[in-house]
């Protein structure tokens, strides 16, 4: 039994589709669900004394972005479903911090966008489905 | 409009370059101007004890990092596997991701102490001091990573944070508040003089230094043309850098120096393991170097005196720059930020410093008395006689190319980025100074930035004596005060390491990793 589905979403129109499958499922299943949108970031990265300086409050700029521009209209449009939608932001790796996310909410359904990336980066970088394809720690549904 | 101005000026450069002899003197003139105008600082700096020619700053350098060593009971060795640890991300938490993690804040701190030193100093500090500078330089290193671990908590720990979320911190901030926190006087003074000896270490080793010695790498490669020429260049990137916010040059500067780093290192390596039967020998003469001198100017003391000099002005331990660099990143324990700088007296020094010594050692570009063993000086008795009568960069250079011909473009690359990102980075703490002392806003800071490419062109000018003397001096004048703060603070340090250490051990500080 489908008790809570994380979404992954970032407004685009594969992650549009996404939620709707999740909404679907879980207005069938009685579940929650949790609108993830996770922000790629590496901690390994290279920033001048000036980015540094800055990080904290450009930080909270896009975190508030996120909140405003991508999960509160998620969460809005399905105010009246009657299930109860979440929404998080977070940093880091899309697929790594996905599945932690997943695994910290104990949920059972992770659900993805099959995203449109280029295939020249995908084959570089392999891309977020694919590489939680091979390391989902919950049933996973990915949505074309 | 960036593009324009810089076509613009290449033009005239080149209208200009066509009239050699003019040129020569302007060079000239400048150099003289240069030398007459800051002797009488470099004097009183490096001026020794009373009836020796050990300079008083060397040992107030030593001595501190010695006191730090011992009061923190060898720290740089105890805490050196958590230092890693922390760079590695174990102790993070994932919430905090998008904040800027211990391995950004070393990397950048790096890439502003990473440079010249490592390359041109250490040839300067061989071709005094002869291999057994290295000896000192290496025991410099190590003592100085107990001086960095004191700033840098120090930094963290009594940083401004303002409202919209940024900070500024560094020695200036901790003599101020600590000291009037503590109740003690004098705290506005030494920072006031900090201050005033990080614009001038800002303007000297973080600026002239790196466009003098970027200006004779190029011309070392290219051929011999006026160094004002190299400077104006130099000036117009760094300018539409911080002036004109062309923050995509810094940034893939920032991405490449890492690598440089890494790859100047490796290539090291593969010279060292071509030589691997000289391994055992040029440790010798490191060895025996550092207790005889073999020779060198000024003996066994001529030989600590370089190393240790160079060690001081490659790593900064003491010197109260990484204190701002690191001041900026924010996280809950000021203490993890001084764990993770005493990495980088190692890397900077231990590590990169030593593969340069090694280098020029192994590939013979020394010239000894094959009957004596001694090193043969120039005519001036100051400097060893080189192959090619190499010194500065010019040394490295040819010690590198010597197995590989390539490596000199690659090795002229290499200054000139590491030259960039050390003149960005320094730009970047004597704006702090400069906003310490009189405010900030947009016309101080922007008379600040001028100020800084200009003498970029001045360093790019004068020959490379007045110059190396002038940057040293400045950035040693910054160590005298900061050294000073750390004395009368180490004991905030020494609380907040026990309560750290403490709350590892009963694993309140977790593990997320």
């Amino acid at each position: 039994m489908t008790t809570k589905i994380v979404v992954a979403y970032d407004g685009s129109d594969s992650a549009v589709r996404a939620l709707e499958y999740a909404m679907d499922q879980a207005i069938k299943a009685g579940a929650s669900v949790v609108v993830a949108h996770v922000l790629e970031w590496s901690p390994y990265t290279f920033l001048t004394p000036e980015e540094i300086e800055e990080r904290h409050a450009r930080r909270e700029d896009e975190l508030k972005r996120a909140k405003t521009s991508v999960i509160d209209p998620a969460l809005e449009k399905y105010a009246a479903s009657g299930v109860t939608v979440t929404g998080t932001v977070k940093y880091g790796h899309v697929a790594e911090t996905l599945a932690r996310l997943a695994t910290q909410e104990k949920a059972d359904q992770l659900v993805v966008g099959r995203q449109g990336q280029s295939t020249l980066s995908k084959r570089f970088f392999g891309s977020v489905p694919m590489t939680l394809a091979q390391t989902t720690p919950i049933a996973l549904t990915i949505i074309p | 409009m960036t593009h324009f101005r810089l076509r613009g000026a290449l033009a005239g450069l080149a209208a200009i370059a066509a009239a050699p002899i003019q040129a020569q003197t302007l060079d000239q003139q400048i150099n003289d101007a240069f030398a007459s105008s800051t002797g009488w600082f470099v004097n009183f700096i490096f001026s020794p004890f009373p009836g020796t020619s050990f300079p008083w700053i060397v040992a107030w350098l030593v001595v501190a990092a010695t006191v730090f060593t011992l009061y923190f009971g060898f720290i740089q060795f105890r805490a050196f596997p958590h230092s890693i640890s922390l760079v590695k991300g174990d102790y993070s938490d994932p919430d905090d991701a998008g904040e800027v993690s211990h391995f950004q804040a070393l990397a950048t701190a790096l890439s502003g102490t990473v440079g010249l030193g490592n390359i041109a100093g250490v040839a300067v500090a061989v071709g005094i001091g002869g291999p057994g500078a290295t000896f000192w330089m290496i025991l410099a290193g190590l003592m100085g990573m107990a001086s960095k671990f004191t700033e840098c908590t120090l930094g963290v720990k009594y940083r401004n944070e303002y409202a919209d979320g940024t900070v500024s911190g560094g020695p200036m901030y901790y003599m101020t508040k600590a000291f009037a926190e503590r109740g003690i006087p004098g705290g506005k003074i030494l920072a006031v003089l900090f201050s005033i000896f990080c614009i001038l270490g800002a303007l000297g080793g973080g600026n002239m230094f790196q466009a003098n010695q970027a200006h004779a790498q190029i011309a070392n490669v290219v051929g011999d043309f006026p160094g004002w020429i190299t400077g104006i260049i130099f000036a117009v990137i760094v300018f539409a850098v911080i002036v004109g916010g062309l923050k995509s040059i810094a940034r893939v500067t920032e991405k490449v120096v890492p690598f440089m780093g890494v790859m100047y290192v490796l290539v090291a390596l593969v010279i060292l393991i071509m030589n691997a039967d000289q391994i055992g020998w040029a440790f010798g003469q490191i060895f025996s170097g550092a207790f005889t001198g073999l020779g060198v100017a000024g003996g066994l003391v001529g030989a600590l005196i370089q190393g240790f000099k160079r060690a001081a002005f490659s790593n900064e331990a003491g010197v109260g720059s990484a204190a701002i660099a690191h001041s900026a990143v924010r996280t809950k324990e000021p203490i993890t930020e001084g764990f993770v700088s005493l990495l980088e007296p190692f890397i900077d020094t231990v590590v990169i410093c030593t593969m340069t010594a090694l280098v020029i050692i192994i590939t013979g570009q020394l010239v000894s008395d094959p009957n004596t063993g001694l090193y043969l000086l120039d005519e001036g008795a100051s400097t060893i006689q080189t192959v090619d009568g190499n010194k500065g960069v010019a040394l490295t250079s040819a010690a590198f190319s010597s197995s590989f011909g390539w490596f000199q473009y690659v090795l002229a690359l290499a200054v000139i980025l590491f030259a960039f990102s050390t003149m960005i980075s320094w730009s970047y703490y004597g704006l702090k100074a400069w906003t310490f002392l009189f405010g900030e806003g947009r016309t101080k800071e922007l008379v600040f930035k001028v100020i800084f490419c200009i003498f970029i062109v001045i360093g790019a000018a004068a020959s490379l004596g007045p110059v190396i003397d002038f940057s040293d001096a400045a950035i040693f004048a910054m160590a005298v005060v900061n050294i000073i703060a750390l004395y009368v603070l180490m004991p905030v340090v020494k609380a907040e390491l026990e309560s750290y250490l403490s709350r590892l051990k009963t694993g309140e500080i977790k593990k997320f990793h």
